[in-house]
């Protein structure tokens, strides 16, 4: 437990949600016999993740999660399901059904290794574009709530108008991006049929080794899975791509792993633009979104890759959606 | 991409694996070092039935397509090796959350 106990210490931050969700963690990691007294275990416990929309934490190997405030009990359990039954794509989780904590749900899970945030050259790359073509591939079950990704981009933009005191140009041309987009990645329309199985909300810290540390890689979070347009799931790289921020050969070494196990987001060959450049604009346009809330209310300036998603922005409207890159006119 | 001469924005097309930019507004045509070289060869080769695949320019691949609304130094003008300042900085920062 030496990398556990660090300043991550559940101990030191023990608000009442912390506190129970310890309780779950550790009873869920060590189950008692009826009528066996409880020892201490001296394991570590540690906060992985506080924010407003979760707080996750882990003892031994057990982790558990407390879902956003409002998350619907039925549609959660629709999503746990389909993690259940798909381990070959999902981390399956301990349980299938939500525990109530307070006013919070709560699900149990066996700890996995993340991907390391300080070693690019290590990213799994061709295991995320193959999980995710399984999952594209994996017929929805019936009764499946839709994908939350453009959901997640609307309420991001939200935040956005929300936060804005004054008109500053870097915002307006967020919003202006945001505006220009089709009305199905705003989450004002259904999105396109036919759907497939989508995560959601996809990035690098939805991966897990599991067995850790060198199992093979899951995805994490299913609480945005559902029914969507699974350009989507592809998105987000495909906007780091366009943005800078992706190396040119990575993105290419996940674009080519993604064909290759057959995903049916994009054509097999040829310029898979027509179909990335929507959940592309309006990823880029969340991401903007997300950090200029967060430098206005630090009132600090944006460092140089929160600009290059800004920027980006600035310039969809003189490249209106549509025909893509490639294509005759 | 604004066009250099009269500021309209530049689309970018590809052609036979070439990206090309070209004005919206002026119809001119914007190439990046090594796209001349590689429309050229690609026009010898449809007049020349079997052509041997010339090994010399390596020095320049194709870079995958990318979306005009892009970076400029990214996307279909990579290969110019300006990746490198963004990627550390951005790896642990954005492409891990939400």
């Amino acid at each position: 437990m030496t990398a556990d106990t660090d300043a991550h210490e559940a101990a030191h931050t023990a608000t009442p949600l912390v506190t129970t969700l310890k309780a779950l963690a550790t009873g869920t990691a060590h189950p008692r016999t009826p009528g066996a007294a409880r020892t201490p275990c001296g394991c570590g416990t540690t906060l992985l993740a506080d924010r407003p929309d979760a707080t996750v934490l882990r003892h031994a190997g057990t982790v558990v999660k407390a879902h956003a405030p409002g998350t619907d009990r039925s549609a959660l359990t629709g999503r746990l399901t389909v993690a259940a039954r798909l381990p070959d794509v999902f981390l399956p989780p301990l349980a299938t059904t939500a525990v109530p904590l307070g006013d919070r749900l709560a699900t149990s899970w066996p700890y996995g290794a993340p991907v390391d945030p300080e070693d690019p050259d290590a990213a799994p790359w061709e295991a995320a574009a193959a999980l995710l073509a399984r999952l594209h591939r994996t017929p929805a079950p019936p009764g499946l709530p839709p994908m939350r990704g453009p959901a997640k981009a609307a309420r991001a933009v939200a935040l956005l108008r929300a936060a804005r005191t004054t008109p500053a140009p870097a915002a307006r041309a967020v919003l202006a991006a945001w505006a220009a987009l089709p009305a199905w990645a705003r989450a004002e329309a259904p999105m396109p049929e036919p759907g497939a199985l989508c995560h959601g909300d996809l990035h690098l810290g939805q991966l897990v080794r599991h067995p850790a540390p060198d199992g093979p890689w899951r995805l994490i979070d299913v609480d945005d899975l559902g029914t969507g347009a699974p350009a989507w799931d592809l998105a987000r790289p495909a906007a780091w791509y366009a943005c800078g921020l992706l190396p040119p050969d990575e993105w290419t070494r996940f674009l080519t792993a993604y064909r290759r196990h057959g995903g049916p987001a994009v054509p097999a060959d040829g310029d898979p633009w027509a179909a990335l450049d929507v959940p592309a604009r309006a990823l880029t346009v969340q991401t903007a979104a997300r950090v200029l809330t967060k430098a206005l209310a630090a009132d600090r300036p944006l460092d140089e890759v929160e600009q290059a998603m800004v920027d980006a922005c600035a310039r969809m409207p003189s490249v209106p959606p549509g025909p893509a890159p490639g294509s005759p006119d | 991409m604004q066009c250099p001469k009269c500021h309209a924005p530049m689309h970018t097309y590809n052609r036979n694996g070439v990206q090309i930019e070209q004005c919206s507004g002026c119809r001119g045509i914007f190439l990046d070092y090594g796209e001349l070289e590689a429309l050229t060869r690609l026009e010898s080769q449809w007049s020349q039935p079997a052509p041997p695949p010339p090994a010399a320019p390596q020095a320049y691949p194709a870079a995958p397509a990318a979306p005009a609304w892009g970076a400029p130094h990214g996307g279909h003008h990579g290969g110019h090796g300006h990746h490198g300042h963004h990627r550390h900085k951005s790896f642990g920062h954005m492409l891990f959350s939400s």
